[in-house]
């Protein structure tokens, strides 16, 4: 059964009581909130994706976001995130507690699953080729990411992307991809399909908003996906369009200041970020214009197809 | 005793258990087991009882991962004691390890699944300076803290504070004595390190006798005043004990060096907590030499209800009403073994008035 199914009276019902059972990508989540913003945000981002009867007994993550119960707090509530007892971050304003969620099902992941090389990175697919984006901040990476996928890439990650240690192919987690600022009305004016929810004013960040992930992103999520290409993208004001290859041992050495659990792998994470570099062909991007940077991306998945037809 | 709601020990006592595992315990073991850092560990235990099969597939990753973790850490611990072995070479007298950095070490069976990311050091008070020293040329640099604890740490802690290497993520615990010399059990550093052994392995690093081993995390444990750890340390002295207990005349060794270094108490509550959570052989004449120094038994009892608590996982399925009022009773009564009243009660009072409405750094 999907997230969308489910009347908004039993979504909130759920959440504020046992939880609620959700799948993404690899992980199974359970969910509590008593907060109206966090089952507004799931109910419209996560709606294609699959949820259980809450008597459904394992998930990997119990997770929860509510109001913080202190007396010093009792003025001005703020919301403080918890993976089962355990509470990582600070607490922070009730309007982030949306965010606040988000932020935590990434650190429960990033923290946690070392079957998977993890890479701060989005990734996205086409015609069988997955492309790893790393992300420095204030790459645009996300702003790029949203805008391949409103244009027929499948999302693969927007933050984490998860290399499977034995396969070396990427374990899709489709889950929202989060813009910020000046973003999200580009992207709107890019594509009358973005749809976006969980939008936070006044964070450290400024303005943030997360886009739905595509149904079709999520329909596949359990379709791994075999890496082609590693690319570093980033977005200038007015500047020229740039594509240029970069060697292998710059990307090793980005890639691993990008993994979230690389020396929590020790050998095995050298292991498995070599045999990716080596499948990859790996570049250095640079764009202005979203059209032209999808466009290029657009070739760069055709190139894949002709090579293996000439092959 | 009670019997906890708590499988993590239970699967200890009894792996085949998990065979008639419904999902819903599985899910509670596995949060529980994490909660108290023996995932690894469990895992170790259901691969060495041919059990591990038995792991529902959708469970199974959570066990692996940490496994995978635990695997790591004890591989740079081992690099880690290599460096730090040519770095304090020069050094006149032996280096000591402790707790988790020994048992990698001296690989013994309480290093299965552990996790581990401080190396604890025993030295001779009057070279804690030079130790200092050299560790802070070769990038070890001492952990800020703020500064009502960095001076309460210096007068009447018995450890040097910590240091941290700039860019490796390990810590290294400076030891010049056991406990405060304020403290009620006091086992002489001194008496420890005369008796520590070489460890075929890493030459030029030693670690304590079987007995001192024991007899320290039995001492440790029980002033430990948060018990984070606490079920992960009694597990660690259940493989402690149950490994030398196949020396020749252990039992009597460790009991005579109990009576010496007036350890008899601590001894006598680790015995009878490992043999409630882990099932620990312990024979019947232990027991009864062990009678001498048994509390009385309204103290028991009370001790009983406060330890089968506080040793439990700290996750929420495994606790009740009496939960809270067993975790302020181990903080006094940990406070109140380490120092006299005269010392204890301004500290508790600036612990509980003073420093929560102090801004400290973050921990970020």
């Amino acid at each position: 059964m999907k997230l969308l199914q489910l009347p908004p009276v039993e979504l909130r019902r759920q959440l504020a009581g046992p939880g609620i059972w959700l799948r993404t990508g690899p992980f199974s989540l359970r969910v509590r909130s008593r907060l109206d913003s966090v089952a507004t945000g799931l109910g419209e981002l996560y709606g294609q994706f699959e949820v259980r009867n809450p008597r459904e007994t394992f998930a990997d993550f119990h997770v929860s976001v509510d109001p913080q119960i202190k007396l010093r707090q009792a003025l001005r509530p703020k919301a403080n995130f918890s993976f089962d007892g355990v509470e990582p971050f600070d607490p922070e304003p009730l309007d982030q507690a949306y965010p606040m969620l988000e932020r935590g099902l990434d650190w429960c992941v990033s923290e946690h699953a070392h079957q998977y090389l993890i890479i701060h990175a989005a990734a996205v697919e086409k015609n069988d080729q997955a492309v790893i984006l790393p992300a420095p901040t204030d790459s645009g990476k996300s702003t790029l990411v949203a805008a391949l996928v409103l244009s027929g890439w499948r999302l693969l990650s927007d933050e984490l992307v998860l290399i499977d240690r034995k396969t070396g192919l990427i374990h899709p987690l489709p889950r929202p991809i989060r813009l910020k600022n000046e973003s999200i009305p580009l992207i709107r004016a890019f594509h009358a399909d973005a749809y976006f929810s969980g939008i936070s004013r006044d964070t450290a960040d400024g303005t943030i908003a997360y886009m739905r992930p595509p149904k079709e992103s999520v329909r596949r999520q359990h379709e791994p996906a075999k890496p082609g290409w590693i690319i570093f993208p980033k977005w200038i004001a007015d500047g020229e369009l740039e594509v240029l290859p970069r060697s292998k041992q710059q990307t090793y050495q980005s890639l691993t200041q990008n993994a979230f659990n690389y020396s929590q792998l020790g050998t095995e994470g050298f292991r498995v970020c070599s045999a990716l570099i080596k499948q990859t062909d790996c570049y250095d991007f640079q764009y202005s214009r979203l059209e032209e940077a999808v466009a290029v991306f657009d070739r760069l998945a055709a190139s894949s197809v002709t090579t293996e037809q000439g092959n | 005793m009670r019997a906890p709601a708590e499988l993590v020990s239970h699967v200890f006592r009894n792996p085949e258990a998990i065979q008639g595992f419904s999902m819903g315990d599985w899910d509670k073991l596995v949060r529980q087991a994490r909660q108290a850092d023996l995932l690894a560990r469990l895992h170790a235990l259901l691969i060495q009882a041919k059990l591990d099969a038995a792991i529902p597939a959708v469970a199974r990753w959570h066990f692996e991962s940490a496994t995978t973790l635990a695997d790591t850490q004890q591989g740079e611990m081992r690099r880690e004691l290599r460096r730090l072995r040519a770095l304090l070479a020069g050094l006149d007298f032996p280096l000591v390890l402790l707790k988790g950095a020994a048992y990698v070490a001296a690989e013994l069976p309480a290093s299965n699944g552990r996790l581990i990311e401080d190396i604890d050091l025993l030295v001779p008070a009057e070279r804690l300076g030079d130790v200092e020293s050299a560790l802070e040329h070769a990038d070890w640099q001492e952990v800020d803290l703020p500064g009502y604890d960095r001076s309460y740490y210096r007068r009447w802690r018995y450890d040097a504070p910590q240091l941290q290497h700039l860019r490796r993520a390990m810590v290294i615990n400076l030891h010049h004595a056991i406990v405060p010399d304020s403290a009620r059990y006091r086992p002489e550093a001194n008496k420890l390190r005369r008796r520590a052994i070489e460890i075929p392995r890493f030459a030029g690093l030693r670690v304590l006798t079987s007995e001192d081993r024991i007899l320290l995390a039995a001492t440790l444990l029980f002033h430990d005043d948060g018990l984070s750890h606490g079920l992960r340390d009694l597990s660690d002295l259940d493989l402690l004990l149950r490994e030398a207990a196949s020396e020749t005349d252990f039992w009597p060794q460790l009991l005579a060096r109990a009576e010496e270094m007036d350890l008899g108490r601590p001894l006598f509550y680790a015995l009878r907590y490992a043999q409630h959570f882990f099932a620990t052989p312990v024979p019947h004449e232990v027991r009864d030499h062990l009678r001498s120094v048994e509390p009385g038994s309204a103290t028991l009892k009370l001790m009983d209800g406060i330890y089968t608590r506080m040793l439990a996982p700290a996750h929420r399925s495994c606790m009740d009403v009496f939960t809270p009022p067993a975790r302020a009773a181990t903080y006094l009564r940990t406070h109140w073994l380490r120092r006299p009243p005269r010392q204890l009660v301004p500290h508790l009072v600036y612990k509980a008035f003073i420093s929560p409405y102090q801004r400290e750094p973050n921990p970020a």
